[in-house]
């Protein structure tokens, strides 16, 4: 099960609709914000795609549920351009190397549940940005913490949180996903 | 202003007059760029229909005042809604009925020419995806020959002529599109022929197509002459009609040549193809007239729409029967070959009987150009 914000049943329409509805229930969610639509026009999941990116969007992916589409779409942020504020910053190779070490310790992915389950680090931990708060007992304040979002901006808020309730090995993965190159996998068939 | 339909036929017609059209294609650019409608005289805009849910004003400028306006996308549903935009905008503009789906299935026969005692060949042009297939009538009776899916295209045209159809034949195993053979078979009790090495795998009764058999269509005889010619697939044959045309299958193309690759073998197949094409073409008659059954660009059309050239003019003009080193001949055909039509491996298993997908299904599988050829 992949947790959105939103879901939206645009089942039994032909094409424009399902991109038609889909603009307009995009209108409605809040930056960064996740959409799940739910259509049986085999045509929808390359507009989809094709729509998002020249609206902006991100289009995390599709899932197929016997006849039913499901589309996950991201709303537009605008995180990349914010400035990043956590001090101790390691890039992707960076990460990449420390993987190799097999060290003790946690890589925690700040996206959303439908991001994550399209594209993942191998045994990288799910803890959306916005459930951070109140989750972060789970992890162990002794551990260090990579922690990873798609361009690096998310992740620099949670690190600050992190380092704010006392953890002292925080990182902040810098770009993050959007241009891992190292081993991933999913959550979900597509 | 108004907006009205304009159908796959009317735009069938428009392409072989070579009428002028500007096209407004609303589909997603991938999709554009893989396949759209080709018209000499035609001029194309593409603006996905998602860029334009907010208004039209902003393409406006970009649409001809004097031309014919036909909007285009995949179904339908998506050029109604931007042709009434239009129209709204005070524009006269049609959109295409039954979208990109109407045109690839869209047939338009053609009648090529007359054999003797009064016996006629049509060619059946599908433009929309560039393949071709032929009806062969003589005194009451037809044979249809590496037939579409759309079987009723056929079986209208011939009761329509009033002939009954006796023989479907099938060149070889296609990759490109789904035979309609069986089917018209079925329904027409007509007999259906096959290559037995293309067939090995069929899970259906056939009647074996080898090398030497003469078909004969209606009493006063028409003749159809099997000529084993591998290179496409092992058992591609070709036919002599008539002693008048070589129906070339997917061997030879106008402007270019059959693929080897299709059903895994490229290797193994090099050596066929160019035997069949500069050895056993070779020992026809230069005054056969080749139909083959498919066309890769538009400009492969003759002035009635048809595609068809004498034998002798291929060999002097087709760059593919004049490679004189083996070793270029080799590395065009294997190496730097288009992508695969799409789902052409579904495509030759539902040929064999060993699936069977739905009507829906079918035409999905088979969106996209054919791509059967070399240049």
């Amino acid at each position: 099960m992949i947790k959105t914000n939103s879901v939206l049943d645009a089942k039994g329409f032909a094409c424009p609709m399902p991109i038609v509805k889909t603009k307009k229930a995009m209108n409605g969610l809040e930056a960064g914000e996740v959409l799940e639509v739910q259509a049986t026009d085999k045509g929808s999941t390359a507009d989809m795609k094709a729509w998002a990116e020249s609206s902006g969007h991100q289009y995390l992916g599709t899932v197929e549920e016997g006849t039913t589409l499901k589309h996950y779409l991201r709303k537009a942020s605008g995180e990349e351009t914010e400035v990043k504020k956590h001090e101790k910053i390691i890039s992707n190779e960076e990460l990449l190397q420390v993987m190799e070490e097999n060290r003790n310790m946690i890589i925690l992915d700040v996206r959303e549940s439908a991001e994550y389950a399209f594209n993942h680090i191998p045994g990288a931990r799910t803890l959306p940005m916005g459930e951070l708060e109140q989750r972060m007992g789970e992890l162990d304040i002794e551990s260090e913490i990579f922690v990873i979002c798609r361009t690096g901006s998310r992740s620099d808020l949670a690190a600050q949180k992190l380092t704010g309730a006392g953890f002292e090995q925080v990182f902040n993965v810098v770009p993050g996903m959007s241009q891992w190159n190292g081993p991933s996998q999913k959550s979900v068939n597509e | 202003m108004a907006f009205k339909q304009m159908t796959a036929a009317e735009v069938s017609k428009k392409v072989i007059n070579k009428t002028d059209l500007f096209i407004l294609d609303v589909r997603n650019e991938s999709d554009f760029n893989d396949w759209k409608i080709e018209g000499q005289n035609f001029e194309f805009l593409n603006i996905p229909y998602f860029d334009l849910l907010d208004g039209v004003e902003e393409i406006l400028d970009q649409i001809p005042a004097n031309k014919e306006i036909l909007v285009v996308c995949a179904k339908e549903g998506s050029s109604v809604m931007v042709a009434e935009m239009l129209s709204e905008a005070g524009l006269d503009v049609f959109y295409l009925k039954g979208g990109m789906k109407a045109w690839s299935e869209h047939l338009e026969p053609v009648r090529i020419g007359e054999l003797t005692n009064g016996a006629e060949i049509y060619q059946f042009v599908r433009l929309g995806k560039g393949c071709l297939s032929y009806m062969v009538v003589s005194n009451g009776e037809a044979a249809i020959i590496d037939s579409t899916r759309m079987i009723d295209a056929y079986l209208d045209f011939a009761d329509d002529i009033g002939v009954k159809i006796t023989h479907v034949l099938d060149t070889h195993l296609h990759a490109d599109h789904i035979s309609g053979g069986r089917r018209i078979a079925e329904v027409t009790n007509a007999a259906y022929w096959l290559p037995p090495k293309d067939a090995a795998e069929v899970t259906f009764e056939y009647q074996p197509l080898e090398s030497g058999n003469v078909i004969t269509i209606g009493h006063t005889a028409i003749d159809i002459q099997a000529l084993y010619s591998p290179g496409h697939t092992i058992g591609s044959t070709s036919f002599v009609v008539d002693q008048k045309y070589l129906l070339s299958g997917d061997i030879l193309f106008i402007d270019s040549i059959g693929r080897p690759d299709l059903a895994g073998l490229a290797e193994d197949w090099v050596r066929d193809l160019r035997e069949t094409l500069y050895t056993r073409y070779k020992e026809l008659s230069e005054e056969l007239i080749v139909l083959p059954s498919h066309f890769m660009i538009i400009d492969e059309l003759n002035e009635d729409g048809s595609v068809a050239k004498k034998l002798g003019s291929l060999f002097a003009e087709n760059h593919g029967l004049n490679i004189a080193e083996e070793t270029e001949f080799r590395e065009l055909v294997t190496g730097n070959l288009p992508p695969q039509p799409n789902a052409y491996q579904e495509i030759r298993e539902t040929n064999m009987g060993k699936i069977e997908p739905d009507d829906e299904k079918q035409r999905e599988m088979e969106i996209g150009p054919n791509r059967c050829a070399v240049r």
